[in-house]
């Protein structure tokens, strides 16, 4: 292996958490402890990066490891754009070490303080882009997705909603059998 | 399937195959003339359709770049997206929702309905209603359009349910699932609608219509259609006669091609056919192509949009369903006591979880706020505000000669300023909405800004006098006699419907005018 591509395998920092028992992502993942690994950023700043995903995006229940894959992807797109990582780490030095830690309160704060920022405006798009497109996320939300496999949600409770009267015919549509 | 030579100079060339461009291809082969037509997109199809809504993206939707500025929230929002139109076979027809509502009689007389209204360009169309009346009809029937002409409407949803019974609360009358043309049983060899949702996807029944799986393999089965993808149009040339006479086209290696043409037809969507007739500059018409009147680009508009949310606490599931089949048409009507001239529909809208947060709601919304929301999602209803937008000759496309696309050619740049009225009835509309949800129990709602508009219109509008728009009432040039517009670039004002069904009916009404004349050697 030559030397270019051991640097592009090289590992800068780990990020790693346990599923919480029971879960909905614990009943679809293989073991409850993950891991993943950063090509970019350290431990250090990836935790920091954790910490802002879930203070943009709070989901109390929802596992960390969801937040996880906001960092990975925002990490894998460093490596191909140097001014976007000087971008993401300098934003990421500037809210320090102590961020991932502090109270909600003051995180929010501090993230209020930056909000114009192209750092903030970055992470924030990418959360959004990457958080909720997961399947982790699919489940958490209770969202179904697609249904055209499985033939649609004609039969399959469309219209089961019980607690507003039903539409009359004339300004709905008989329900195909 | 025809193959026509680069040097025949007998084909008629179109150029989109989208509602106006795919439905006019059809019309013309039909009948027996060759067409050449020129699809920057990829082919997909029901199978390919992607069922992951961030690739169905990607795959549908045109990305060139394009840039913007102006008053409007777009130009924060979305800066590299200011507008949502479709780079694929069929065009916009592929990831539409189906709604198909008409046009009013007033609001095609808008000039003369709304009188003279500061700082807007209104015009009153040069079509009489009782004529595109007729074209509405032959559409509708040609698309399936539930409601219409003997066909049931869609069953009602559970999203439907909430607006509706909402709706009805606050004393609304006209709600209904909609005019849409999507098959409620299987007709017209396409699948019947299976509630699956992910109508923006593409259909992956065939449901709701697409030219992709309706009028272009009908007219390739004519033998005189070649349809040539992913060839992307540059410029059309015209000869010393200023006659239209070949359109020159990049293939998906880059290569340049010319194709020689008896008639050319424009039909890119609003912002790329204003942007390739500025780009047909020459030095007789050095402002670009049938812009004589410096019209081509002006007036644009893409309807006063905004989504509208309820959040409940009780199971909705929004997602499961058809995603527009529900309509408000109370407020469809010019009642200047609102506030405002012109109207709007409230429309049943749905977001997959993926494209809510990306769309569905303002980028300044994060933090607790944010994770409310979003932990309301199966607890949600949604309906998105379709209102008539003032034309202004300053809201307009022009070329960015500063950034250029992979051809090395200027984007289309966009300006909106928004006009005082459009404010005003989103705001009304953005009520009016609320208080559907709240009639109903809604414990909290929220709106949007704007989005990147999927309307767009009035870049090439028709005009009776050539120094208000670019086209006549057949989408003929005013300065090119053998260049038409065929898309929805024409619409002299944008009214408050969604505008495919009229496309469609202005393309059929088109190709009749157009076969007529090549038939009687006028073109």
């Amino acid at each position: 292996m030559d030397n270019s591509r051991r640097e592009f395998l090289a590992v800068s920092g780990v990020l790693t958490g346990l599923l919480v028992a029971g879960g909905p992502l614990a009943l679809l993942a293989p073991s409850r402890a993950w891991s993943i690994e950063l090509r970019t950023l350290s431990s250090s700043e990836g935790a920091t990066l954790q910490s802002m995903t879930r203070t943009i995006a709070p989901h109390d229940r929802l596992d960390n490891a969801a937040y996880a894959l906001v960092v990975k992807a925002i990490d894998e797109s460093l490596q191909a754009d140097q001014h976007l990582a000087d971008v993401i780490q300098s934003g990421l030095g500037k809210l320090g070490s102590n961020f991932a830690t502090s109270p909600e309160e003051v995180r929010v704060n501090m993230l209020k303080n930056i909000e114009a920022t192209e750092f903030f405006q970055t992470v924030r798009a990418k959360t959004l882009a990457t958080l909720y497109a997961s399947p982790l996320a699919y489940a958490f939300f209770g969202y179904e997705g697609e249904a055209f496999s499985k033939g649609g949600y004609l039969g399959r409770g469309f219209n089961d909603l019980k607690w507003l009267p039903e539409v009359p015919l004339e300004d709905s549509g008989p329900v195909p059998n | 399937m025809a193959q026509i030579a680069h040097d025949d100079s007998n084909a008629v060339v179109i150029i989109g195959s989208g509602a106006g461009g795919g439905t006019l291809a059809h019309e013309l082969t039909r009948r027996g003339i060759q067409v050449v037509l020129l699809e920057a997109g990829a082919r997909q199809s029901m199978a390919s359709f992607s069922q992951n809504p961030g690739e169905a993206f990607g795959q549908l939707t045109w990305l060139d770049p394009r840039t913007t500025s102006g008053n409007w929230s777009v130009r924060e929002d979305y800066p590299g997206l200011p507008s949502w139109t479709a780079k694929t076979v069929g065009g916009t027809t592929v990831h539409w929702t189906g709604a198909t509502p008409r046009i009013s009689p007033w609001e095609v007389r808008s000039r003369t309905t709304y009188g003279a209204v500061d700082g807007t360009s209104l015009i009153d169309w040069p079509i009489e209603y009782s004529e595109l009346l007729h074209y509405y009809e032959l559409a509708e029937k040609r698309m399936f359009v539930t409601r219409r002409h003997g066909l049931p409407g869609l069953p009602a949803s559970n999203h439907f349910k909430v607006m509706y019974n909402g709706a009805k609360r606050i004393g609304y009358k006209r709600v209904h699932t909609g005019h849409l043309a999507v098959n409620t049983s299987p007709m017209d060899d396409r699948g019947m609608c299976i509630q699956q949702g992910f109508c923006v996807q593409g259909c992956k029944t065939g449901a709701k219509w697409s030219t992709l799986y309706t009028e272009i393999p009908r007219a390739e089965a004519t033998g005189n259609l070649d349809l040539r993808v992913q060839c992307h149009a540059t410029r059309i040339e015209h000869g010393p006669d200023g006659r239209a006479n070949a359109v020159i086209y990049r293939d998906a290696q880059g290569n340049e091609h010319r194709q020689k043409a008896r008639l050319v037809c424009v039909a890119c969507n609003s912002v790329e056919t204003a942007r390739l007739l500025l780009l047909s500059e020459s030095a007789q018409f050095p402002h670009g192509l049938a812009n004589s009147t410096d019209q081509v680009g002006r007036h644009y508009c893409r309807h006063t949009a905004g989504f509208i949310w309820g959040l409940f606490d009780k199971p909705i599931h929004m997602w499961r369903g058809t995603t527009l089949s529900g309509i408000i048409e109370d407020e469809t009507k010019h009642d200047p006591k609102r506030g405002f001239a012109g109207g709007y529909h409230l429309e049943l809208a749905a977001l997959d979880l993926p494209s809510l947060p990306l769309a569905g709601i303002p980028h300044t919304v994060w933090g607790r706020d944010l994770g409310f929301f979003m932990e309301h999602y199966d607890r949600m209803a949604g309906m998105l505000i379709n209102g008539e937008d003032m034309p202004r000759s300053t809201n307009r496309v022009t070329l960015n000669r500063d950034v250029k696309d992979r051809n090395g050619l200027p984007v289309a740049h966009i300006h909106i300023d928004e006009h005082s009225n459009d404010t005003a009835m989103r705001a009304h509309a953005q009520r009016q909405g609320r208080a559907v949800y709240e009639a109903v129990g809604a414990i909290k709602t929220m709106v949007s800004r704007q989005t990147p508009a999927t309307h767009n219109m009035g870049t090439a509008r028709m005009s009776k006098d050539p120094r208000d728009g670019v086209c006549n009432a057949h989408g003929r040039a005013h300065d090119v006699p053998n260049l038409y517009i065929s898309d929805g670039s024409t619409l002299s004002t944008p009214g408050s419907a969604n505008p495919t069904l009229t496309i469609v009916a202005l393309a059929l009404r088109q190709a009749e005018h157009i076969s007529k004349e090549l038939k009687a050697q006028n073109i």
